[in-house]
């Protein structure tokens, strides 16, 4: 009796369980777990004269991430993620309330609006930022037609101009969890706010915005974390001015042929994606919402 | 009155900003549609030199972008397929069974999601170089299932949540075995977020630059063949070609949208 | 033998949680047989062990006289219409009911055919191609009976269909069901948490408490003879009284309680044994002054109006209240007098009490 049922639970649960979740675990394991433990430990390695990796055990790589060219570029691009991110809620809030609360019937079509530069590739997008910003671009051209100027000014190769790139990428990963949240929003709420009283800047304080708070917070962590690794970004607008930690990631795996330093490199990333997740949950964030 | 002038003017106000946020959005395409007409054949081809179409007809001369874009759809199809697969049985499967190890591969699963693209890149090229596995388009097409998987499990999630676990049972009771009830019952309650995944995986693959970039090899995708030619100019057929694209999607959000529009009302 | 599904020594346990204790369960062919309880009882459990959904952690279920536990749900002859309907929502009302069908590989003719037939029976002409978003809560329910009907089950099991109904519909809808059980003459097992719900459709109830099977008989006989204490409150209402066996003549036993004495009638009890009294409040009498067996006195408090019912509130010295139960127009006590509540003997229910072993054990403590 005893065998039978277990025979029986197999059947029923322990197949069904492994057929669906078990492709899914391997990708994980092999493609996500196993590569991010290997780049921990690549990052104490050292690299022999050809720039192979050797591995032997050495702290040189963290020592030299404390180097203060370094430190000034982490700065510099905690700087970028920073103030790319306030510009995202600043300009992505009231955006997203206005699509969300609307009540006219191309809210579906305001909402795709959105979406569609998506399908042109961001390369791309970036570049024809490049195209009008430029020296002989658009807007120069504009400005001296209409005689406002007559010397081309340059708007590229600045911080800023990194910062409008990282905006322009991000600033949808901010709309959507926005939209989200201001969407559930029971408009009683409101009604019921401004019933008892309160004007409508007082509604947005202590109704509002605590209500999608969760949304604010998503967003910020899908616009601050890939700030910090758009290196091509800061490539094609910043012009090597506003390097981010993901300018010095890259060099190091391509023309800097230096693995393990980049290794050491991107444990910067990893760590403050972890602290930021933390942050992020402890402050009761829905991981979900970051993907959906 | 008074009420009414105002709420006239917070309306105004409101149009004017969110057709300013659409301008912000659309400016580069803009730049990217015009400059796919300009007669100029000089690097960089900034300048205005006339209007012209020949470029989309070059463009079908330009065999290494075409064979570019050839390899983008192939892996982005290819790793569609994999990830909404692999997304949705996996999701199904972490809904339904209870098994060890289930909070690490849900801790997992979000990994892809919140790291830097970069970091993915670099640590998927140095395990591929570790394990001897030569770049190309076996492991992009592998590096873009893993990241867009666990945007599939998020939407076959969000669509699990309001699933009623009984209409499994009922199915089962009417004596259904569980694949015919999986295929029958399952898949289409939860088609639409399993489309939304694959649609979302598809868009990703496509857009894709910096995780393709480190594992690519001689495969070049359309994305880096753009990023290489960015240095001495971006021609006026990659324009067109993106152009096109642009149309081509935008002809297909049309088209779908409205037939749901048309089940939705059937509903 | 008469019994098409037969429940022997059923337990089931969910890591330390004892759902359902050593259940036997007998059901006639034919029956309408109700499993009654409130949430957390295990009447679920039971039905969804019998459906197959659930598998028993020790003893056998049979259907037809055969052993099931070993059977998937798609291999057993019984049929479920579920609490939340569990309609199929991306598929019509059509395809919903011809769904059993389907899976039988019945030619499409005949599914046409049945199905057709069978929305005649449930009264769902003309909804066919409509999909379950579109349907009240009332037709929903009929489309949940139908497609479980289509097979032609043994047994019908029935998971609170009424549950997410209006008070008006689910009235209707319990004569119809009865109706329908009558007509096609299918077994059906019954689960709901309400009682009055079990006494109109049940040719049997089944109550369930914490697991464990507390009674099984006719609705006459639940409500009549309760074996537990439980069983007495839960069905209707009534008064209880706790209290010791002080005296037995007979059959006739006296009681003492808190306040004083009362009486009742049965057999089987010893004298210092600790029971269980309850009375009905339309079986509850006054009188000004104490009766034979009965010197508890209380204070009349309160009326309520109930339709055709007034309901008489008394409190014992001890605070606990009593309900009289009349009909409008008999004469009752005035507010704020005393009065001395009797019954007829027979009309006591006495049930051994459950707690016994613990007072006895408090009794043997000796204090200094």
């Amino acid at each position: 009796m005893e065998k039978a049922h277990s025979k029986h639970n197999w059947k029923s649960n322990t197949l069904p369980a492994l057929v669906t979740v078990g492709p899914l675990t391997l990708i994980l394991v092999l493609l996500v777990a196993i590569p991010l433990i290997y780049v921990v430990v690549m990052s104490f390695c050292s690299i022999d004269q050809y720039y192979n990796v050797e591995f032997k055990f050495t702290l040189d790589n963290y020592k030299r991430l404390i180097s203060p060219d370094y430190m000034k570029i982490y700065g510099q691009s905690l700087l970028i993620a920073l103030v790319t991110t306030l510009l995202c809620i600043l300009i992505g809030y009231p955006f997203a309330y206005i699509i969300a609360r609307t009540k006219s019937k191309k809210k579906r079509l305001l909402y795709m609006l959105v979406i569609i530069p998506f399908w042109t590739n961001s390369l791309i997008r970036i570049y024809g930022w490049r195209t009008f910003l430029g020296n002989n671009g658009w807007l120069n051209s504009i400005l001296q037609t209409l005689h406002i100027t007559n010397e081309p000014i340059t708007f590229l190769y600045k911080q800023g101009t990194t910062v409008l790139g990282m905006v322009y990428c991000l600033l949808p990963f901010m709309i959507f969890p926005l939209y989200t949240a201001l969407e559930k929003l029971d408009g009683s709420l409101l009604e019921a706010s401004s019933d008892l009283g309160a004007k409508p800047l007082v509604t947005l304080r202590e109704i509002i915005i605590p209500l999608t708070s969760g949304g604010i917070f998503s967003g910020s962590i899908m616009v601050f974390i890939p700030c910090l690794g758009y290196f091509f970004v800061s490539d094609i607008l910043g012009g090597g001015n506003s390097d981010v930690i993901g300018n010095l990631i890259e060099r190091q795996f391509q023309s800097g042929n230096n693995w393990p330093l980049g290794a050491a490199l991107s444990i910067i990333l990893i760590a403050v994606t972890l602290i930021l997740v933390r942050i992020y949950k402890k402050m009761g964030g829905d991981m979900e919402s970051l993907g959906v | 009155m008074k009420r009414q002038r105002k709420a006239k003017c917070k309306k105004g106000i409101s149009i004017i900003f969110v057709t300013l946020v659409y301008l912000f959005l659309f400016l580069p395409i803009s730049v990217v549609v015009v400059n796919s007409t300009n007669a100029t054949t000089t690097k960089p081809y900034l300048s205005w030199k006339g209007f012209t179409f020949d470029w989309y007809i070059k463009l079908f001369e330009n065999d290494e972008l075409l064979g570019a874009f050839g390899n983008t759809m192939i892996i982005a199809i290819v790793s569609t397929i994999l990830a909404t697969a692999i997304g949705t049985l996996g999701a199904i499967g972490m809904y339904k069974y209870k098994f060890k190890g289930k909070g690490i591969i849900d801790a997992l699963a979000y990994i892809p999601v919140v790291i830097p693209e970069i970091v993915l890149g670099i640590s998927l090229l140095t395990i591929f170089a570790k394990v001897n596995i030569p770049r190309g388009m076996l492991t992009l097409i592998l590096a873009h299932v893993t990241f867009s998987v666990p945007f599939v499990i998020f939407n076959v999630r969000a669509r699990l949540a309001g699933y009623d676990n009984s209409i499994e049972e009922a199915s089962m009771d009417l004596g259904a075995n569980r694949i015919v009830t999986f295929f029958e019952i399952t898949l289409p309650v939860l088609a639409p977020g399993i489309a939304g995944g694959a649609l979302l995986a598809f868009t990703l693959s496509i857009d894709d630059i910096i995780i393709s970039y480190f594992v690519y090899g001689q495969t070049k995708t359309y994305p880096l063949k753009v990023m290489e030619s960015i240095k001495s100019g971006v021609a006026p057929d990659v324009n067109a070609l993106s152009t096109l694209i642009l149309i081509a999607t935008i002809g297909l959000v049309i088209l779908t949208q409205s037939g749901l529009f048309k089940k939705k009302k059937e509903n | 033998m008469g019994y098409i599904v037969e429940l022997e020594g059923v337990n089931k346990i969910y890591g330390s949680n004892h759902v359902v204790r050593d259940l036997e369960l007998k059901v006639e062919e034919g029956e309408f047989l109700t499993l009654l309880g409130s949430s957390g009882c295990g009447k679920t459990t039971t039905l969804r062990m019998i459906a197959g959904f659930e598998e028993p952690t020790t003893g056998s279920i049979k259907v037809e006289g055969e052993a099931i536990e070993e059977k998937e749900p798609f291999e057993r002859n019984v049929n479920t219409v579920f609490q939340s309907y569990a309609l199929f929502p991306h598929k019509t009302i059509f395809d919903n009911i011809a769904y059993g069908l389907k899976m039988k590989k019945v030619p499409k003719p005949e599914i046409k055919k049945r199905v057709t037939e069978m929305m005649e029976l449930v009264q769902l002409e003309g909804f066919e191609k409509r999909y379950p978003s579109q349907l009240s809560g009332g037709q929903k329910q009929r489309v949940a009976i139908a497609r479980a009907l289509i097979n032609r089950p043994r047994v019908l099991l029935l998971d609170e269909p009424l549950g997410a109904l209006d008070l008006k519909l689910r009235k209707q809808m319990q004569l119809e069901l009865k109706r329908l059980q009558r007509k096609l003459n299918i077994t059906f097992i019954y689960v709901t948490h309400d009682q009055e719900e079990a006494l109109t459709m049940s040719d049997r109830i089944a109550i369930m408490h914490d697991g464990v099977l507390d009674q099984l008989g006719t609705p006459t006989e639940i409500y009549e003879q309760p074996k537990t204490k439980f069983v007495a409150t839960f069905i209707g209402e009534t008064n209880i009284f706790d209290g010791q066996i002080n005296d037995i003549k007979g059959s006739d036993i006296s009681v003492v309680i808190e306040n004083g004495y009362i009486s009742g009638r049965g057999d089987g009890f010893k004298t210092g044994e600790y029971i269980t009294v309850s009375v009905r409040p339309e079986k509850l009498k006054f009188a000004e002054t104490p009766q034979e067996g009965f010197t508890v006195p209380a204070l009349v408090k309160d009326y309520i109006y109930v339709g055709s019912i007034i309901k008489c509130i008394v409190s014992l010295p001890n605070g606990n209240e009593l309900k009289i139960e009349r009909l409008a127009g008999e004469k009752l006590p005035d507010i704020g007098s005393t009065i001395y509540p009797y019954w007829n003997r027979e009309d006591a229910v006495l049930i051994h009490n459950r707690d016994n072993m613990v007072f006895e054990t408090i009794d043997s403590i000796t204090f200094n």
